[in-house]
């Protein structure tokens, strides 16, 4: 900064914005390439040369994605199942952290212990009890019984992620509440959560995002056609239409602009999650 | 509930002056309110997660039989020694390991390039970790198709048309027909689709590094190169250990993009841990032997993450200076 004289400092600064930009081209092509492919119409084979911008634009596969019956209702599924899940995991995760934070009772520190150490067990692994155990209890092909499952994964690392949010306030808020007759609940409720506001919404888009885009649990809970999610419609369409991608990328794109927009608009909590350890996107 | 003790506290004006000393010994709340705040969360998380963890192992001593009516016998430890002399098992975890490998340093070395330049760069800042992070938050399900189409064979594809035009390749290739250059699409989707998050992290690190470090370093003659590799790498190394443990432990984890790009096919050539796991319990309905292979695999993620923790230390422990 000091040592390099203005001009060469401003090539240099040339060169990082142009190196940049060619990342930026890489990022993006791929994402490119399928917004064309998806509003240049029925293609069953692949144009050449390929073209990352459409010569003309037709929202015929977005139409007849659309008017495929499954389709509208997997994304209703979607949209359902996320947004229980989000709603589950914020309310369950913010109470136990809580609980964590400022109560003290037997066990404590065994359960918060146990619940650590399962953070390092990755979801994944508990695919076949998880699945025998939904089977057992009736809750195959039941979207309900999806959002439990979905919910109950990120419960541990969230827990974590408030209690130590929660641990950070200063409790000459909760003590004033306090001598003024408020009860546990009240506090939490009135007080805790609006402080928390931001970790909480940090845990709602990750629970959101994670709902949204699951595909195994998905994949193997439920088989009536009625009940699928939009993962496992993209992939229908993809087994289906095989020959034609135009198709296939409309139904992509109507599943990934939302938790784009999702991203641009709550970048905070995104960076916030991503930086805190643990979440991956 | 609480309020009696609270009232009391009130009602002798004398402890008030000593009532925020008192409150803090004092618990306000009823000894079994805590548990009103922890059950409904534990409840859930219990019967979805640790039970399903113990419930697993259970499951891998018997030779399982899922299809109602059938019982199920307990064969002890056989489900792990058939895992063990399995050779397609072994495989798969080379091919995991190599996975690791491969994208771990790739999402590593550009993640850092990028957060380098990204940190350094004058105008558009926020832009770019913007659109360097899309690939993060877009779903697996779909660039998995994504990348099947861009490496599609014929000189259509994407990649055949680029690679030919630059003269890497004579004539298109067909990428997914065998495990070689299968693996090439299934690395380059990985390194493509984490660089961002790499980064995001790198960059929060190096925005922690006071200026006046830099500074000085610039008085003292040091040039561009050499203040990143004596100063910001040193000051940023915990940062780095974290992603590399966070990335190797996703890593092992590489599932979706295997099963929609070769189906670890061909010949189980590309198979990865995850995907045999599910081939076997799934396809071939033996599930004490995907348990058992879960098992196998958790306890190797589990010794990761132990190791990091126990000589490490978390990330964001970096910047104290």
């Amino acid at each position: 900064m000091l040592a390099t004289s203005g001009s060469q400092q401003r090539i240099l600064n040339i060169i990082i914005f142009l190196v940049l930009c060619a990342g930026v081209f890489i990022a993006v092509a791929p994402l490119l390439y399928m917004t064309s492919t998806a509003l240049q119409g029925v293609a069953y084979v692949q144009p050449y040369p390929p073209r990352l911008l459409p010569e003309t634009i037709t929202f015929e596969n977005f139409e007849q994605a659309f008017s495929s019956r499954n389709f509208g209702r997997a994304m209703l599924n979607s949209a359902g199942v996320s947004i229980a899940t989000t709603g589950l995991v914020t309310v369950l995760a913010s109470t136990m952290a809580y609980s964590f934070a400022r109560f003290e009772f037997p066990g404590k520190r065994i359960i918060f212990a146990v619940l650590m150490g399962m953070i390092m067990i990755p979801g994944v692994v508990l695919l076949i009890p998880q699945f025998i155990l939904a089977k057992s209890l009736g809750l195959l092909n039941s979207l309900p019984g999806l959002v439990l499952v979905y919910s109950a994964g990120p419960l541990a690392f969230n827990t974590f992620l408030l209690r130590g949010f929660f641990e950070n306030l200063p409790r000459e808020l909760e003590e004033s509440a306090i001598i003024d007759g408020a009860n546990a609940f009240t506090i939490f409720w009135r007080i805790m959560l609006p402080l928390a506001a931001p970790a909480i919404s940090t845990v709602a888009v990750f629970s959101f995002l994670g709902a949204w885009d699951e595909y195994l649990l998905a994949l193997n809970f439920l088989t009536d056609q009625n009940l699928r999610t939009l993962p496992i419609a993209i992939a229908n369409f993809r087994g289906q239409h095989s020959s034609n991608w135009g198709l296939v990328f409309a139904g992509s794109l109507t599943a990934v602009i939302p938790t784009i927009l999702l991203f641009v608009f709550f970048q905070r909590y995104f960076i916030q999650g991503i930086t805190s350890g643990g979440v991956r996107g | 509930m609480s309020v009696n003790s609270i009232q009391r506290s009130r009602a002798v004006p004398g402890r008030m002056a000593q009532g925020r000393a008192a409150d803090r010994s004092k618990p306000y709340y009823r000894p079994y309110v805590p548990y009103l705040f922890l059950v409904p969360g534990l409840a859930l998380y219990l019967l979805w997660s640790v039970y399903p963890l113990v419930y697993q192992l259970y499951i891998s001593f018997f030779d399982w039989r899922i299809i109602p009516g059938q019982t199920s016998e307990f064969i002890g430890l056989a489900n792990y020694e058939a895992v063990f002399r399995d050779n397609i098992f072994w495989l798969a975890m080379r091919n995991t390991v190599m996975y690791a490998a491969v994208t771990v340093a790739g999402q590593m070395i550009i993640g850092l390039t990028l957060a380098l330049l990204v940190h350094r760069v004058t105008v558009a800042k926020r832009f770019f970790r913007t659109i360097y992070y899309l690939p993060v938050v877009t779903s697996w399900v779909v660039v998995s198709f994504l990348f099947i189409y861009l490496f599609s064979p014929g000189d259509g594809g994407l990649i055949n048309f680029a690679l030919v035009k630059l003269g890497v390749i004579d004539r298109p290739v067909s990428w997914l027909a065998n495990s070689g250059t299968a693996w090439i699409a299934i690395y380059s989707l990985g390194i493509w689709k984490g660089m961002g998050w790499a980064m995001v992290i790198f960059l929060a690190a190096l925005q922690g590094i006071p200026t006046e470090l830099y500074e000085a370093a610039a008085i003292d003659g040091a040039t561009e190169w050499q203040r990143i590799r004596y100063m910001t790498i040193p000051l940023i190394r915990r940062t780095i250990f974290f992603v590399f443990i966070a990335l190797m432990i996703g890593g092992f984890q590489v599932f979706i993009s295997v099963l929609l790009i070769t189906g670890g096919g061909p010949l189980h050539r590309t198979e990865v841990a995850l995907t045999y796991m599910f081939d076997k319990a799934f396809g071939d309905l033996h599930f004490g032997y995907g348990a058992a292979l879960s098992y196998v695999l958790a306890v190797v993620i589990v010794v990761v993450s132990v190791v990091q923790a126990r000589f490490f230390g978390r990330g964001d422990k970096d910047l104290e200076y």
